[in-house]
């Protein structure tokens, strides 16, 4: 490379070696365990020939469900990469007192953060939902795919592109070290040179065209597919929910694209949208991408709700309780999700009007929000409740999330947030929504719907380890934020001088340290479960005794999920298809119209990922090499007119009649 | 008039928190001993649902398990009007009486209002005029300009207890937070603008100050002693400023640079205007300055003497 500077330099941009992080023994490591174990996962796949298997069944597949699993394994696997910073954090803030710095520098330190809040949003909480979304909702309707099947497989991997721009940066030079958020002028050219902003902004504009076109599609999907007689105030509760969210997702997320292309353009081109040179303006920043990001807690939480909903009436054994009311709950709180944005910057000196309003805003969300909790309450009053672990997850919600409504009112009160924002008491209160919130119920969700979509359940007792685990070690890693917060202790810190607050975050690692075993208990409960998958095997397709449609055909449902479109005449459509002795037709199939698996949404990403790589490295050629066959190859797609095919009643007779015999073998 | 019903009850459970010496819990100054009496009410108003559903919960959950034959069972139970209300409007008066509160107290303690009281019960008095302090964020230290005093301070900031204060507060580069929890809340620090905070010491002592908004690199060691003295002591904490170094225009630049866990200094006196310079972003000799540049521009977009009306659209900036 030395013999031709002026080359090497147009064709690798900015990236020289000095980017590899060699004298950083951490990530050092890091990447050699993950180098070791990448390499043992490729070998594997090699030899055991699954490379084939997988790009046939899996990675070119436009089934829904298929693409569901693989959403959620992605949230699943980078939640193992945002926990490992979580707990890094910890030790950190546990150990850095007085004359000991800890063991991150603030160059690192610095980064760990900023990636921990990206990754736990955009690529575990926003995968798992939507992955959540595409298995379910078509499955509660009725339909046999989405409306876009190959969209839907295309937005799934343009979020893992994003996902491996992240991972990359781990090694390939450095993430951005200037919060989840990149405020400018943090984030600006002249704060942050180097290349770690710029890994955070394509990450997210990859990611964030996947997240939109799933949003566009599955909101597509609920409006137009729905089996007849469904209207729409008798889908499931968990599809409205999945309705609010998409039509948030599809308003708000173009707003984050938009804020992060003008980003782009202050750090590219020199502009100064954000920058108080030539008239810019920091603050724009802030509101607008608190417009998109407060709406994407709504994003995030709604479908849990919805999980909420489906899993509290299944184990109580009755009806939702207010179904009507539940369902303009969620409307209220899309439409109130729009009108709060700026609750997150009270402080930033906006006059005491804008304020109240904005805080009085706030607050009105807890009303639908408690009319839901009260909701739930009233299911479970008079009813049977059954505690398997998808109802566990959910009364270990009610409760924590009711502490974690309770600090998010306290801080819309803007007096009280001038003391509080930005304290470890809003990390508390945060993490007491998002973890008591979104991951309880995606936890409820994957023990609940777990036998759908792989035909046998999960081991309850590893699953009551890891869900005692991981509430004890929550309360345990997040009530002491709330005192530190009231200590008047600020979030983003790396070293202490006051010795009396340690004993804090040490309680707050041992919380961590148990969130840890909880984790690892899960996983040990998928082996488990695999290996026990007879004993524990779901033969009837309805293991809870279920109440919506996804209950009525097998688990797994076949490639086509029904074999005759239902008819629904109730919002608890199998359940009250059971009440009336519904009969499974045995006869009369006919051909099924499905999509056809195509590569081209994989070959997209990848590009997109090359293409976001030389953005990030200014390889000016390489950007236009990738951004012409990024174009190429999408028109050339349009060219492919093979894209469904039938599958023939005979097939359809024969999986059906497998299933009939197999209902008969359990009865 | 409620709040001074619940004062009577909110009192043991500021006692409670009192007990565990947390700063906000218990503070020393006026505006932020009014914050805690504030999260203090609204944490009771909220109690007052949260419990019962916390409770009704767990009740619930334990009554109606599925073993449990004796308890009613109801599966196609799932309307009833009277409680529908009932769950909407529990809330919602919840929410209103909040709502109130905040309406009022975020009016009455907005950072940029002047101070009508010392503490309760005793007004400001007519002829005191507020001690003015123009706070600079750097990278990553705290600049406090004495403009009355003609002195300035790195890291280190004194106040008399009882004579109300008046921040004006920017920064050089990024934004910051500037956060003193013993006295009141923050406010950002954000460069090219600024913002205002009133607030008053009461007790003598030394507080922690800090900034509460990452900054970069040396944000963690970008803390502060505030001192809370007398007349007199702060007369003497003065006269020992006054035998620093001056801080000009070149100095400040200097300082201006990037440093980390910067000890404190002092300086004797500053260039006239240095803060003006500061908050326009023209320190450096032939920079121009951004309330010249609007005004300039404003001119050109044939807006009459449109200073004031520039200056209004940048974030409250005063001039």
């Amino acid at each position: 490379m030395s013999d031709h500077p002026d080359l090497a330099k147009l064709i690798f941009g900015r990236l020289t070696w000095e980017a590899i992080p060699l004298h950083e023994p951490i990530l050092l490591y890091t990447f050699i365990a993950v180098a070791l174990g990448g390499i043992a996962v490729l070998g594997a796949i090699t030899y055991f020939r699954l490379w084939g298997y997988l790009w046939r069944e899996w990675f070119t597949s436009i089934d829904h469900k298929k693409i569901g699993i693989m959403y959620m394994v992605l949230g699943l696997v980078m939640l193992l990469r945002g926990f490992a910073d979580a707990i890094m954090m910890r030790l950190q803030q546990a150990v850095a007192f007085g004359d000991s710095a800890g063991y991150l520098p603030p160059h690192h330190y610095d980064q760990i953060f900023t990636a921990h809040g990206v990754i736990m949003i955009f690529f575990v909480a926003m995968p798992i939902v939507t992955g959540l979304m595409n298995y379910i909702v078509p499955l509660q309707i009725g339909a046999r795919d989405v409306a876009f099947p190959f969209l839907n497989n295309f937005s799934f991997w343009m979020t893992t592109a994003g996902a491996v721009l992240v991972m990359m940066s781990l090694f390939v030079g450095e993430f951005a070290r200037t919060g989840w958020l990149a405020y400018p002028p943090l984030s600006g050219i002249a704060a942050s040179p180097d290349v770690g902003v710029d890994y955070y902004i394509w990450a997210l504009q990859i990611a964030g065209v996947g997240t939109l076109l799933s949003g566009v599609n599955l909101l597509v999907t609920i409006i137009k597919m729905r089996a007849p007689g469904m209207k729409l105030m008798q889908m499931p509760v968990f599809t409205w929910t999945a309705l609010c969210t998409n039509v948030l997702i599809v308003a708000a997320f173009p707003v984050l694209t938009a804020v992060l292309a003008l980003l782009s353009l202050d750090r590219y081109l020199g502009f100064h949208v954000f920058t108080n040179e030539l008239g810019g303006n920091a603050m724009m920043y802030v509101n607008l991408i608190w417009i998109w990001g407060h709406p994407e807690v709504y994003i995030l939480i709604l479908p849990m709700f919805g999980v909420f909903s489906e899993v509290v009436s299944t184990f109580s054994r009755k009806r939702l309780f207010g179904y009507t009311s539940m369902v303009y709950a969620s409307i209220v709180i899309t439409v109130l999700a729009y009108l709060v944005w700026l609750h997150h910057f009270f402080t930033m000196g906006s006059g005491a009007s804008v304020n109240s309003f904005f805080g009085i805003t706030t607050m009105i969300i807890s009303i639908p929000t408690g009319a839901k909790i009260f909701n739930w309450l009233f299911t479970m009053y008079r009813g049977r409740i059954t505690f398997e672990l998808p109802m566990m997850w959910t009364v270990a919600f009610m409760v924590t999330f009711a502490i974690g409504g309770m600090t998010g009112v306290l801080l819309a009160v803007p007096p009280a947030d001038f003391s509080l924002h930005n304290s470890l008491f809003l990390i508390a209160h945060f993490h007491n929504v998002i973890i008591g919130g979104v991951l309880f119920g995606a936890f409820a969700a994957i023990n609940f719907w777990f036998p759908k979509a792989f035909g046998f359940k999960l081991d309850p007792f590893w699953g009551k380890c890891s869900f005692w685990l991981w509430v004890v070690g929550f309360y345990f890693a997040f009530m002491p934020l709330y005192v530190l917060g009231l200590m008047g202790v600020t979030r983003r810190l790396n070293h202490f001088e006051d010795p009396s607050l340690q004993i804090w975050f040490q309680i707050a690692a041992f919380g961590a340290v148990l969130i840890a075993l909880g984790i690892a208990c899960m996983l040990i409960q998928f082996v488990v479960s695999f290996r026990r998958r007879e004993a524990l095997r779901d033969v009837t397709g309805d293991p809870w005794g279920g109440r919506t449609l996804e209950w009525s055909t097998s688990s797994p449902p076949p490639a086509y999920n029904f074999a005759f479109t239902p008819q629904v005449h109730d919002s608890d459509a199998w359940w009250q298809m059971k009440e009336h002795g519904y009969r499974r037709p045995l006869s009369g199939f006919i051909d099924v119209h499905m999509p056809k698996n195509t590569g081209a949404g994989i070959i997209l990403a990848g590009i997109s990922t090359v293409l976001g790589f030389a953005l990030i490295w200014q390889m000016w050629p390489l950007v236009v090499l990738a951004f012409v066959s990024l174009l190429a190859t999408a028109i050339g797609h349009t060219f492919n007119y093979k894209r469904d095919f039938y599958i023939p009643a005979t097939e359809v007779a024969a999986v059906e009649a497998a299933r009939t015999e197999q209902l008969a073998s359990h009865v | 008039m409620f709040i001074k019903a619940l004062r009577g009850l909110l009192l043991p459970a500021v006692l409670l928190l009192t007990g565990c010496q947390t700063v906000l819990m218990s503070p020393s100054g006026d505006m932020a001993l009014q914050q805690r009496d504030l999260i203090v009410i609204s944490l009771i108003l909220m109690l007052l649902i949260i419990v019962p559903v916390i409770a009704l919960t767990l009740f619930f959950a334990w009554r109606y398990r599925a073993s449990n034959k004796k308890a009613i069972y109801r599966p196609d139970w799932d309307h009833s009007t009277v409680l529908e209300l009932l769950i909407w409007s529990a809330p919602l008066l919840i929410i209103i009486a909040l709502g109130a509160l905040t309406w009022v107290s975020t009016h009455k303690l907005d950072p940029f209002r002047p101070l009508e009281r010392l503490s309760q019960g005793r007004e400001v008095p007519a002829d005191v005029k507020p001690l003015v302090v123009e706070v600079v964020a750097l990278d990553w230290k705290w600049l406090f300009i004495y403009p009355e005093q003609g002195i300035a301070t790195v890291n280190e900031l004194a106040a008399p207890v009882d004579r109300p204060i008046q921040f004006k507060i920017t920064a050089s580069t990024v934004m910051n937070s500037f956060f003193i929890p013993a006295l009141a809340g923050q406010i950002y620090a954000m460069p090219g603008m600024e913002t205002k905070l009133h607030a008053v010491i009461n007790k003598p002592g030394v507080y922690e100050g800090f900034s509460a908004n990452y900054s970069g690199a040396g944000f963690s060691g970008m803390h502060f002693k505030f001192h809370g003295v007398s007349e007199s002591e702060f007369t003497q904490w003065v006269a020992q400023a006054k035998q620093g170094s001056a801080l000009n225009r070149d100095a400040y630049l200097r300082l201006e640079k990037p440093s980390e866990n910067e000890p404190v200094s002092r300086f004797s006196s500053v260039a006239p205007d240095l803060y003006e310079a500061i908050v326009n972003l023209c320190v450096k000799p032939g920079t121009p300055c951004m309330h010249e540049t609007m005004m300039k521009d404003a001119a050109r977009a044939g807006q009459p003497a449109a200073g004031e009306h520039g200056m209004h659209d940048m974030a409250n900036m005063e001039h």
